[in-house]
C-alpha cells in the first residue's frame, strides 16, 4: 500500500511536469521560431490576392468544374475539397459503388476532353485521392485537359503547356516522389495577374 | 514498379541503416542513469527537479514487479488526466472553433488509445478536437507513451543482459530520462523542418478562404431542429446549395507531428493523417517521417547488442526485422502498381496502378513504402487510405500488425515483441537438437517460454475474438462501408490495430459508437498491459538466472541461421494464428478482384 502511494506520487507529478515541458513549453519553441523564421508556412502557405482576400492555400486543392479551368482529382472531402473535413472514400477493390462513379467519371473526363471511347484515362483524373484535398493532379492528366482549356480561354496551346511546365512541382530534390501539377495555382493563372 | 521507386527504397534502406549505430549509442547513454549526454548542462537541472518534485531516489532500483506497477499507475493517471481534458474541452481554453466536449464512450475510447500508443481514432480530428485537446491531451501521451515502450524494452535487455540481479533499472528513472534527452531535443529539430516544408504551426481559428470558382451543391433540406425533411414519397427533400467558401483548418500541428512519427504513435491531427497536404507537405517531409518511424526502433537492436555485449546478435535481430520488412514492400507495391482490374476494364490506364486513396505527391511507391513502415512499426500513421489497397496490397499491412508489429516495431515495443520471439526460436531450436535451450548463456525454462506463449496468445485471443463476436451482431455490421469480403477485414484490421496498438485502420468503418468505441478500447487496453506484464515477468526471470560460459551445444544467436530460424518463427506463428481469417477476407477478395466480381 505504501508502495502504491509512492508510485501515485510519482505518477500525478510527473505527468503535470511533463506536460507542461512536453505540451506547454516545447509547443510554443516551436511556434516562436517558426512564426519568426517560416510565418508564411505556419499559417498555411495562405494565397492571399490583391484586395487582401484569402483564395486558399497552396497546399491544398479546390474544386473547379467550369470547362476554361483544369479540374482536380475526384475528392471525398465533406461535399468536395471541404479544407475542414478531409477524407478518402474508403472504398475498397470490389466496391459496387466505386467502379461505378469511376464508370461515370471516365465517360465525363473523355466527354469532356475530347478523347475516344478506347483511350485509357490517367488514374488520377477518376479516383478520390486520401486527403480529398490534393492540390496535384498527373502531368499526363493536365496535357489532356490543355486543349479544352486552352479553346474556352482563347490561349493557344503553348501558352497553356508552358503554364503546365510552370507549376509543375517535384520530384523534389531529383529524385523523392512524383512530379504533380498544382490546379490552384494553375488556375489562378490562368485568371492572369 | 518503377526505377525511381528503386533508388527511393535504396535511399532509405541506407538512410535507415546509417542512422541505427548513432542512434543504439545515444540510446545507450540515454538509457544509463548515469549517462553522460551533450545536453547535461540544460536538461540536467530540469531532470533534476522532475525527481525532487516526483519524490523519486534516481539510483534506487526497481524489480520487476516494482517497475510494472509503476509503469501502470503512471498510465491509469495519465488515462484520466486525457479523459477529463475531452470531456470538459468546451469549457477549457485554447477552442477558437467552439467545439464541444466529446461523449463518455468516445472519450474513453480516444484516452485509452493515446495512453496504449495505439492512437487509433473514431473522431474526425478537425471538427472535434480543439487546440488544448491536441496539444496537450493527446500529445502528451505521444510522449510518455513511447518513452514508456522504450523503458520496457531497456527493461528486457537489462534483465537480459544481467545476471543474479534483482533490479531491472528505475521505471521513472528512464520515463524522464528518454523524454527529455531524446524525445524532445528529436522532435524540436523535427518540428522546425516540418514547418519549413509547409506544415501549419499557430493557434489561429480556421481560415476561410473564398473560392476561385463557386460551385452548386444539392443537400438534403433541414428543419429547424436539424432534421432531415422528407417528400410525400419519403425520401428526403434536396435543395441546392452555392459553395463558396472554403474552410482551411489551422492549429499547433507541426509540434504534434514530430512526435507523431518519431514516438510511432501515428495519431493524425486531421482527418486525413499523413495525407493531409499540411500533415504531410512534401515528399521529403513524408521521406523523413518515414524514417523518424523507424529510427528509435532501429537503434534499440543496436542497444541490445551493446548491452549484451554480443553486437552479432543485434544485428541477426535488425536483419530479420529488414527480411521481413523488404518481403513488405515489395509485396505491397507489385500490388499497388499492379492496380485494380476491374477499374482497369473500364479504361483506367494500366501503367497508373491503384491511384485510389492516393495522393500524386507520393505515388504508388510512397504509398506502399508508408503503408509497410506504418503497420512494421506500431505506428499507425497513414498517407494512403489502406482501405482502398488493392486485396494483396491491403493484405500487407494488416498481416504486418498481425505478425506482432516485430518488424523494428513501435518505439520499445516492437524490440520486446520481437525478443519474445527470439526465445521461442530459441527453445524451438533447442527442442530440434534434444538439449536445454539457452539464450546468451541463460537456460530457458518453462516459466520463461510460458510467459512468452502467454503474451502472444492474449494478441491472438483479442483479435480474433473481438472479430468473430462483431461479425456476428448487429451493430458490428452496422458500421461497415464495404460489403462482401472487404467487410470482414475492415472489422479484422479494426481489431488488429485496435490489440496490436497500431492505430491505422480500414478507415470506411464508422467505429464511432458505444459499442465499438468500448469494445476496441479494451482491445486496445489488453494488447498493451496484457502484454508488457508476462514481458516483464520474463525479464524479471532472465534477470536473476546465473550465466553459464559457452558450450559446444550452445545455439548461436547470430548468423544467417539464427536469422532465418527467427524469421521463420516469426512468420510460422503468424501464419498458424491468422491465415484462416485472413482467407475469408483480402484472400478471396483477391480472386474475386481478378473475376470482376463486385459488392
Amino acid at each position: 500500500m505504501k508502495e502504491i502511494i509512492s508510485h501515485l506520487r510519482g505518477a500525478v507529478m510527473s505527468t503535470l511536469v511533463l506536460a507542461a515541458v512536453c505540451c506547454g513549453l516545447y509547443p510554443l519553441i516551436v511556434f516562436g521560431i517558426a512564426q519568426t523564421v517560416f510565418r508564411d508556412r505556419a499559417n498555411g502557405s495562405l494565397i492571399v490576392g490583391k484586395d487582401g482576400i484569402v483564395r486558399g492555400s497552396k497546399l491544398l486543392g479546390q474544386n473547379f468544374t467550369g470547362e476554361k479551368y483544369f479540374h482536380p482529382r475526384p475528392s471525398a472531402a465533406g461535399n468536395g475539397y471541404d479544407a475542414a473535413n478531409s477524407s478518402g472514400s474508403n472504398l475498397g477493390p470490389t466496391s459496387q459503388k466505386l467502379s461505378d462513379a469511376i464508370k461515370e467519371r471516365i465517360a465525363t473526363y473523355r466527354r469532356e476532353n475530347g478523347l475516344k471511347d478506347t483511350d485509357p484515362v490517367p488514374a488520377d483524373a477518376v479516383t478520390a485521392s486520401g486527403s480529398g484535398l490534393d492540390p496535384h493532379i498527373s502531368v499526363r492528366n493536365a496535357e489532356l485537359q490543355a486543349a479544352r482549356v486552352a479553346k474556352a480561354q482563347g490561349q493557344s496551346p503553348e501558352e497553356i503547356r508552358a503554364l503546365i511546365r510552370r507549376f509543375t512541382e517535384g520530384p523534389q530534390l531529383g529524385v523523392l516522389g512524383e512530379p504533380g501539377v498544382n490546379v490552384l495555382r494553375l488556375n489562378l493563372a490562368l485568371e492572369g495577374p | 514498379m518503377q526505377t525511381s521507386g528503386w533508388i527511393q527504397l535504396a535511399l532509405y534502406m541506407v538512410a535507415l541503416a546509417a542512422i541505427t549505430k548513432p542512434m543504439g549509442l545515444y540510446l545507450l547513454r540515454v538509457l544509463d542513469a548515469n549517462g553522460r549526454t551533450w545536453l547535461d548542462p540544460v536538461l540536467g537541472p530540469l531532470e533534476r527537479l522532475t525527481y525532487r518534485l516526483m519524490g523519486v531516489k534516481p539510483e534506487r532500483e526497481q524489480d520487476w514487479k516494482q517497475y510494472t506497477l509503476a509503469m501502470l499507475i503512471f498510465s491509469l493517471v495519465g488515462c484520466v488526466f486525457t479523459y477529463a481534458i475531452l470531456r470538459l474541452q468546451n469549457i477549457l481554453p485554447l477552442n477558437p472553433q467552439g467545439l464541444g466536449a466529446l461523449s463518455p464512450d468516445l472519450a474513453f475510447n480516444t484516452a485509452v488509445s493515446f495512453t496504449t500508443n495505439t492512437n487509433w481514432q473514431s473522431y474526425v480530428g478537425e471538427t472535434t478536437m480543439s487546440y488544448l485537446s491536441q496539444m496537450v491531451g493527446l500529445a502528451f501521451h505521444n510522449f510518455v507513451s513511447a518513452a514508456s515502450g522504450i523503458a520496457i524494452a531497456a527493461a528486457l535487455v537489462r534483465g537480459i543482459a544481467r545476471h543474479s540481479a534483482k533490479t531491472l533499472g528505475n521505471f521513472w528513472v528512464d520515463l524522464v530520462r528518454v523524454t527529455y534527452y531524446l524525445l524532445l531535443p528529436i522532435c524540436l529539430v523535427f518540428a522546425v523542418f516540418l514547418v519549413s516544408q509547409g506544415m501549419i504551426q499557430n493557434f489561429k481559428p480556421y481560415t476561410k478562404a473564398k473560392l476561385v470558382e463557386p460551385y452548386k451543391i444539392s443537400v438534403e433540406k433541414k428543419n429547424n431542429n436539424g432534421e432531415t425533411v422528407l417528400g410525400t414519397d419519403g425520401k428526403p427533400v434536396m435543395v441546392e446549395q452555392t459553395v463558396d467558401e472554403q474552410t482551411i483548418v489551422q492549429g499547433p500541428m507541426a509540434s504534434q507531428i514530430a512526435i507523431k512519427m518519431l514516438g510511432t504513435n501515428g495519431g493524425g491531427y486531421a482527418n486525413a493523417n499523413a495525407a493531409h497536404p499540411f500533415e504531410n507537405p512534401t515528399p521529403l517531409s513524408n521521406f523523413l517521417q518515414m524514417l523518424s518511424i523507424f529510427a528509435v526502433g532501429s537503434g534499440l537492436t543496436y542497444y541490445l547488442g551493446r548491452v549484451t555485449r554480443n553486437q552479432a546478435h543485434g544485428w541477426a535481430v535488425w536483419g530479420a526485422m529488414m527480411a521481413l520488412f523488404l518481403a513488405g514492400v515489395l509485396a505491397c507495391w507489385w500490388a499497388e502498381a499492379a492496380g485494380n482490374p476491374i477499374h482497369q476494364k473500364l479504361g483506367v490506364a494500366l501503367a497508373d496502378g491503384n491511384m485510389e486513396g492516393k495522393e500524386v505527391r507520393f505515388g504508388i511507391f510512397n504509398s506502399a513504402l508508408f503503408a509497410t513502415v506504418t503497420t512494421a512499426a506500431s505506428c499507425g500513421a497513414v498517407n494512403a487510405m489502406h482501405d482502398s489497397f488493392t486485396a494483396l496490397g491491403g493484405l500487407v499491412p494488416l498481416f504486418n500488425i498481425e505478425l506482432g508489429e516485430v518488424v523494428v516495431g513501435g518505439v520499445g515495443a516492437g524490440l520486446y515483441g520481437m525478443l519474445v520471439f527470439v526465445v521461442l526460436a530459441v527453445f524451438i531450436a533447442g527442442l530440434m537438437v534434444g538439449r536445454t535451450p539457452e539464450y546468451l548463456g541463460k537456460k530457458i525454462q518453462a516459466y520463461d517460454v510460458k510467459m512468452a506463449m502467454l503474451s502472444l496468445l492474449v494478441l491472438c485471443l483479442s483479435i480474433l475474438g473481438f472479430t468473430a463476436w462483431v461479425s456476428v451482431s448487429k451493430w458490428g455490421l452496422a458500421g461497415l462501408n464495404n460489403a462482401g469480403p472487404h467487410g470482414l477485414s475492415e472489422m479484422l484490421y479494426a481489431y488488429s490495430s485496435g490489440t496490436g496498438n497500431n492505430g491505422s485502420a480500414f478507415a470506411g468503418l464508422t467505429a464511432n459508437t458505444p459499442w465499438y468505441n468500448t469494445t476496441l478500447g479494451l482491445a486496445m487496453l489488453i494488447g498493451r498491459f496484457l502484454m508488457i506484464v508476462p514481458i516483464m515477468a520474463l525479464a524479471g526471470s532472465l534477470g536473476m538466472k546465473k550465466i553459464a560460459p559457452p558450450s559446444a551445444g550452445t545455439f548461436p544467436v547470430s548468423g544467417l541461421t539464427f536469422v532465418i530460424l527467427l524469421v521463420g518463427t516469426v512468420l510460422l506463428i503468424g501464419a498458424l494464428n491468422f491465415l484462416p481469417a485472413l482467407a475469408l477476407g483480402p484472400i478471396v477478395e483477391h480472386f474475386l478482384t481478378a473475376q470482376g466480381k463486385l459488392f
